[in-house]
């Protein structure tokens, strides 16, 4: 026999119970929140470094002195494994995800709340390992976030290949399995949890999205656990999976016969749904905060869905578009070439749609509608480039150059976070209670989004020209010493962007304190999360359950008395 | 399961215009019909939910064996250049399996499922009896005589003992996990392998202390029921490993 809900409506007591180990669903996506928010500074000042060794080569920094190349190199991967891992998969699944995907679907927490506390302590563990390997003999690794072999698979490769490249390893591995008891933990929750009449069709678009990524990182993570095993015992245990035979400094390994394309098709098996996984919550958030600054239904509502769906399934059949240059045969490099422009059909079918719900809606511009549209706009010139790139003849010249830097960093580095952005500023007034302010807000968003194009735009021109990609120093090179006022201008646009970013941060933490009050539904929004008191009572809705009507996006319904009808609203004959 | 949880309304969270509420629980879909939303889910509700956990967590050991087997496949396929021959060769090697050890173990493996299924069976029974059994004067006879998880764990931890003597083995006759990519494979696989069934042994551990320190029935049985059916696949998955180190050489 089951116990009354309101038994169940206390929180723990306790310091510890309550804020450090919790298992409340909302305590531990503010704990990945925090997380991601001091990663993404970590990785900012990481990249602050790298612009100004590019174009400052020689210039002495107070405390850090001279970056050498191969210090170039070690930011490098570390700012590219910390934001694609710490803060781009983080923030919008386990900081976001967590905290409102079991509000939307009308639960009370999780599935299973000590594996969710557990898989947030993995992850801290894992970033800690992380930052461990910048204090280690040698340093922080060289490979990129890629690891491609062999010189990740070889310690004797380079300084940082040392202890630092194990610790590197060792951490990616610790987050995968994070990311699977985290996906299961999704999975289950939302097959199993959804309240009365919430059907998979009347989920809001951003439970759908982190369903899917979950999907996306049950598959891809194991696969990248499995690699990186691989990985650590031909380091450490003399095994040939990756190596071939090489010589390091005139010395001839004992490693014999390994193929570093085999680390190549585990690693993009796994890094090409990783990209998505870092994109599609963003793109969830940015259906929700459309539809509901528009005051209009998500235009296409299931075509969303299903184009969300194959999204997630063609993402598993592209991976070699990554390796065109590897020297794969023309007919699968054919293969996924096609494979991967038939990306582009799911993701114009969401660009149109998204642009179809704001299309004669009576549009309120605030500062998470700005970032939504942000995000619309650095989706479509970010992923415009990608079609370009998915060609093998065209690839050959763009492969390895700043036009896929370019590409990835518009659509994967900054769509994402303006997806993260949106989600804050949308969702704050529910997490804590109070009201951003809007001005300040305002003022970051332009900032932002001018800087950030200011940076990334020009890469693609860089790429087009032949600038190559991780090379730390272009004022030795004939051909590139032309290109670097372009490089210098993109720094400046970086000193303006990262300083722009305080602004957010100063909004965050004055606002979580000082904001004025937030009511219930400020936003006039309809998904669950806003029939629920502010900041929501630790079992969610207060020993109700809550019974669901409703679609999801049901905004300026005729004959309705407002202009939208929340999700638990009653039934009526005017809606299904 | 036909009971719900009654829930008590706490009027007006938020908005109003609540609609009156209908007992508590349930999907869309008619699966969530017991309780599956209250604060505390009844048993019926929270062993679905183990076990749909349980199908989650399997489909990732799944792809990380899929990984590893198409690693093996990969690495087993490709030439290397031999500078003695001046020509492309294959390196793969050749491991000496001992066979018989490994035979022996998979019977035990297998015998350790049987026996789990009956241990799963005995958890579910008193469960179901256990209501029954708390109406004072009730009195339905010894029914946990037969140590079924007991055994099971025994058998578990003897199929580990003798993959710890099957490596020994294969030490012995020289080969270790970097003499050629054949044996790496081999270690890999089945140390992979051990690692998960150990996973296994654990929760039958705690499964087992859980009624020494008399946890409710029901706890127990859940962890008995996804044990069994993790157990099971790893029976499955070991026949797998076992018949791709064998006949894929
Ligand atoms: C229509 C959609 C897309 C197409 C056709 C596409 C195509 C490609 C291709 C062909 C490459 C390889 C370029 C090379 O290395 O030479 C690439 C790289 C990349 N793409 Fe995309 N892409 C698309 C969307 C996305 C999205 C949505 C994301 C992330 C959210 C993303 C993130 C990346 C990243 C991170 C890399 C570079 C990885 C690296 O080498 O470090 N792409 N893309
Ligand atoms: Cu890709």
């Amino acid at each position: 026999m089951a116990t009354p809900a309101s038994v169940h409506a206390h929180a723990p007591q306790g310091f510890i119970r309550r804020y450090i180990f919790s298992l409340d669903h909302k305590v531990i996506g503010l704990q990945y929140f925090f997380l991601a928010l001091t990663a993404v500074f970590v990785g900012m000042f990481l990249s602050l470094l790298m612009r100004i060794h590019l174009i400052w080569p020689t210039a002495v920094l107070p405390l850090i002195g001279t970056i050498q190349p191969e210090t170039y190199l070690s930011l490098l991967t570390m700012h590219g494994t910390i934001m694609v891992f710490f803060v781009l998969t983080t923030a919008p699944q386990g900081g976001f995800g967590n905290y409102f995907l079991p509000i939307q679907i009308g639960a009370p927490d999780m599935a299973f709340p000590v594996l969710n506390m557990l898989s947030f302590w993995t992850t801290f563990v894992g970033f800690v390992v992380i930052i461990c390997a910048f204090f280690v003999t040698g340093g922080a690794p060289l490979h990129g976030w890629t690891g491609y072999a062999p010189l990740s698979a070889l310690p004797s490769a380079g300084p940082g290949e040392q202890l630092g490249a194990d610790l590197w390893i060792t951490s990616i591995a610790i987050f995968c399995i994070a990311s699977l008891m985290g996906a299961l933990n999704f999975l289950t929750t939302t097959l199993d949890m959804r309240a009365k009449g919430m059907t998979l069709m009347r989920m809001p678009l951003t439970v759908w999205s982190w369903f899917i990524t979950a999907i996306l990182g049950l598959l891809a993570f194991g696969v990248l656990l499995s690699a990186g095993i691989l990985l650590l015992m031909d380091r450490n245990l003399g095994t040939s999976f990756y190596v071939p035979l090489v010589v390091v400094n005139g010395v001839v390994l004992g490693h014999k016969g390994g193929s570093p394309l085999l680390w190549q098709h585990l690693f993009w098996f796994f890094g090409h749904p990783e990209v998505y996984i870092a994109i599609l919550p963003g793109m969830g958030v940015t259906s929700q905060i459309l539809s509901t600054f528009s005051r209009k239904p998500i235009f296409g509502y299931r075509a969303m869905v299903y184009a969300m769906l194959s999204i997630g399934f063609l993402g598993f059949m592209v991976w070699g578009h990554h390796m065109f240059m590897s020297g794969m045969s023309p007919y699968s490099a054919f293969a996924f070439s096609i494979l991967t422009m038939c990306i582009g059909v799911p993701s114009a079918i969401k660009t149109f749609n998204w642009l179809g719900t704001m299309y004669k809606g009576r549009i309120r511009f605030q500062t998470p509608m700005l970032y939504a549209i942000g995000f619309v706009s650095l989706f479509v010139s970010g992923g415009l480039s990608g079609p370009f790139l998915a060609q093998p003849v065209l690839d050959i010249q763009l492969h390895d150059t700043y036009f896929v830097v370019g590409h990835f960093h518009l659509i994967m580095g900054v769509a994402a976070i303006f997806g993260i952005f949106a989600a804050t500023y949308y969702w704050f007034p529910k997490m804590f209670g109070r009201m951003m302010n809007e001005t300040l807000g305002k003022l970051h968003f332009f900032i932002t989004l001018a800087g950030t194009y200011a940076i990334f735009m020009p890469m693609h021109y860089l790429g087009m020209a032949g600038q190559t990609r991780r090379y730390s120093q272009f004022t030795e090179v004939a051909y590139q010493t032309k290109l670097i006022p372009l490089q210098t201008f993109m720094t400046y646009a970086a000193f303006v962007t990262i300083a722009a970013q305080f602004i957010f941060v100063i909004n965050l933490f004055w606002s979580m304190f000082k904001g004025p009050k937030a009511s219930d539904n400020p936003w006039e929004a309809t998904t669950l999360e806003w029939t629920t008191a502010t900041p929501p009572p630790h079992d969610n809705f207060g020993g109700v359950t809550p019974v669901v009507n409703h679609g999801p996006y049901e905004y300026g319904v005729p004959g309705a008395a407002r202009d939208y009808v929340m999700q638990t609203d009653p039934a009526t004959a005017a809606t299904h | 399961m036909a009971t719900y949880t009654p829930s008590t309304p706490i009027d007006h969270i938020g908005h109003g215009h609540k609609p009156p509420m209908p007992p508590a629980g349930g999907g869309d879909d008619g699966r969530g019909g017991d309780g599956a939303n209250s604060g505390a889910p009844n048993y019926g509700a929270r062993l679905r939910r183990a076990r749909l956990g349980l199908i989650c967590g399997l489909a990732t050991v799944c792809m990380v064996f899929i990984s590893l087997t198409s690693a093996r496949i990969v690495r087993r396929g490709l030439p290397t250049f031999d500078g003695a021959s001046n020509s492309y060769v294959r390196d793969w090697g050749r491991v000496d399996l001992p066979w018989l050890l490994l035979a022996i173990n998979t019977a035990v493996l297998l015998v350790s499922s049987v026996t789990m299924e009956f241990a799963r069976r005995q958890a579910a029974r008193e469960a179901a009896l256990a209501p029954v059994k708390s109406i004072p004067g009730v009195s339905l006879g010894d029914e946990r005589s037969f140590p079924w998880l007991g055994i099971t764990v025994f058998l578990g931890i003897s199929f580990l003992a003798g993959q710890w003597l099957a490596w020994g083995e294969l030490h012995a006759r020289g080969f270790f996990v970097d003499t050629n990519p054949n044996s790496s494979f081999v270690f890999l696989l089945t140390i992979a392998h051990a690692v998960h069934l150990c996973g296994g042994v654990i929760a039958l551990l705690w499964a087992a202390s859980a009624s020494l320190l008399r946890k409710p029935v029901e706890a127990r049985r859940i962890v008995v029921d996804i044990t069994a059916w993790y157990w099971h696949f790893m029976a499955v998955l070991w026949v797998y490993v076992f018949a791709l180190l064998g006949f894929a050489r």
